[in-house]
């Protein structure tokens, strides 16, 4: 059984980790989502979490647990400062200066020689595991339900349907979408190390809008009723271009595609977002 | 050298000011952030390079088509997209995520119809000598994508200001529910405005893909970076605002690049993004107004 299990995760194995950090990108898409908040950043979170992992491995050797922390801290203390301006402004304001946050690296990526340029990063040792990824995501999921069962699930689902009422209940709105996005960079940094120690090679050009896409459709297929949702949406979004292989080279469109046909004809179901009744 | 460097900060800058304009009109009248607005850049230049190509227009029959055929795609596109939510009165997110959709879809198409490869006008279109004018050195691309964006931007005002079309525009864009009340098609107007700020957005990128002799299916994207540092500068709606941040982005750009260094050009846009909601979240001309329950 054991054997037989070894014998799929070897011929597999990009597959199957990939669905682990792409369930965590999920998890991490749907930390913001469930406040109606929206993070174009995920992917920039996660390059930043890539980048800082593969140095601290390749320059200075620490051990993967360690690698692993700075990965999440570092993309955390991006989105502060990212957070600290536009959470008071409008949902629009935190959108639009996520999106652009992603290509500015992009751009530094390339222009900065320690970070190999154009290049990327390679020869990164592999260090990610099964056990590793899947414990993680376990660890995560089990985190978040347990979360949205309790008083701050409540208070989520109160901002996300309407945030003034939320605050006249005395829900401190702020420090909870503050905290979200933190969280939520932590996350999608974690999946960026764990993905680079299994891929082997990190490149400026991975992280850009279209993976900030491809995460938000694992959220909104799935959807952020409930964290089961960004997981299997992650999982079906992943596995699906590989099971058929035509869709392939459509992978993208196909993404795409996704996203806009569950927001016309699912906008409350899968969103979980409220309908305004009233003008 | 100085005055060199202003005038292609001015050239720079009135197609970032052109390009932003529709886009923070649309945000206006509209209430979405239309993340499709950046395809549009390309969509126009494609069109005008097969209008050149392909129908053997000159330079401005081939610029008008592109202008047309983008404006007709947008309109096109938002009412397949947005209109539903804008009848479900859904929240203004979900109409951000279905053209964050519609533009990795629309991207990705235009990807493999046409290939990532640069195409070029054909040579002759423009003649590529440049003038001197006085101490400067001028291309006339520059000074017809000068005088272009001139001509549009006071029409534009014009429009906006004087006529009835405008005036519906700016009710609707002060308050939907009640411009409907006092008569207005608001289906058509928002249309109209759809395929206006399209026109504008393929106006730049006409204008682009002649200037650099460039025009690739990505064109727009570094054009959106650009226009959301513009539109929050300038505060989001606000026309005036959006002219006067689009020319500032052009000349820091332009001074980045001659006196600091040209890698950090394309940093210039996200700084002033982050500056301008920390120190004014509203916009250049904004006045702060708190949001009450």
């Amino acid at each position: 059984m054991m054997e037989a299990f070894d014998d799929l995760l070897w011929s597999y194995q990009s597959l199957i980790y990939g669905l682990g950090t792409n369930a965590i990108l999920g998890l991490s898409m749907y930390a913001v989502l469930q406040l109606g908040q929206l993070s174009l950043g995920q992917a920039a979170f996660m390059g930043i979490g890539a980048y800082t992992g593969t140095l601290l491995t390749l320059k200075l050797g620490l051990p993967f647990p360690l690698v692993l922390a700075g990965a999440a801290v570092v993309p955390a203390m991006a989105a502060a400062l990212i957070g600290g301006p536009t959470l008071k402004l409008s949902g629009v304001h935190l959108a639009i200066a996520t999106i652009g946050l992603g290509e500015v690296l992009r751009v530094a990526y390339i222009n900065t020689e320690a970070l190999g340029g154009a290049l990327g990063l390679s020869g990164i040792p592999e260090k990610s595991s099964f056990w590793i990824i899947f414990g993680l995501l376990a660890v995560i999921l089990v985190a978040f339900i347990l979360a949205s069962r309790s008083k701050i699930g409540r208070a989520c689902e109160a901002i996300r349907e309407d945030e003034d009422t939320a605050r006249v209940m005395g829900i401190d709105v702020a420090a909870y979408k503050m905290t979200a996005l933190v969280i939520s960079a932590a996350l999608a940094g974690l999946a960026g190390a764990l993905n680079a120690h299994f891929s082997s090679f990190i490149g400026p050009n991975e992280f850009a809008f279209e993976t900030a896409v491809s995460i938000l459709s694992f959220a909104i297929l799935g959807g952020v009723t409930t964290p089961f949702g960004p997981v299997l949406g992650a999982f079906v979004l992943t596995a699906l271009p590989e099971v058929l292989r035509p869709l392939h080279d459509f992978r993208l469109v196909f993404n795409g595609l996704i996203i806009v046909l569950v927001v016309i004809f699912l906008p409350k179901g899968i969103l979980g977002f409220r309908i305004r009744r009233t003008g | 050298m100085l005055s060199q460097q202003l005038f292609n900060a001015l050239v720079l800058g009135s197609v970032y000011a052109l390009f932003a304009l529709g886009f923070t009109l649309t945000f206006g009248v509209l209430k979405v952030i239309n993340l499709l607005y950046g395809f549009y850049v390309a969509v126009g230049a494609f069109a005008a390079l097969v209008g050149v190509q392909s129908l053997g227009l000159g330079l401005w029959a081939a610029g008008l088509f592109g202008v047309v055929v983008a404006g007709v795609v947008a309109v096109v596109c938002d009412t397949l997209l947005l209109t539903p939510l804008r009848r479900a009165r859904a929240p203004e997110l979900s109409s951000l995520i279905v053209t964050l959709g519609g533009v990795l879809l629309m991207n990705s198409l235009m990807h493999i119809l046409f290939g990532a490869e640069v195409r070029r006008f054909p040579s002759g279109l423009l003649s590529q000598e440049a003038v001197h004018l006085g101490p400067l050195l001028v291309a006339p691309i520059q000074l017809v994508i000068v005088a272009t964006v001139f001509v549009l931007v006071a029409l534009l005002f014009v429009f906006m200001e004087k006529t009835r079309l405008g005036t519906a525009i700016r009710a609707i864009a002060e308050r939907p529910d009640t411009a409907a009340l006092m008569g207005v098609n608001v289906g058509l107007v928002v249309s109209f405005v759809s395929f206006l700020s399209a026109a504008l957005s393929a106006a730049a990128g006409i204008l682009i893909g002649l200037n650099f002799n460039a025009v690739q299916p990505y064109m727009g994207e570094s054009m959106m970076l650009r226009g959301f540092a513009v539109i929050i500068v300038g505060g989001l709606g606000d026309i005036r605002g959006a002219l006067v941040a689009g020319l500032g982005l052009g000349f820091l750009e332009v001074m980045t690049a001659g006196y600091v260094s040209s890698n950090l050009k394309e940093a210039v846009a996200f700084s002033a993004l982050i500056l301008g909601l920390w120190l004014r979240p509203a916009g250049l001309f904004g006045k702060a107004s708190g949001k009450r329950a």
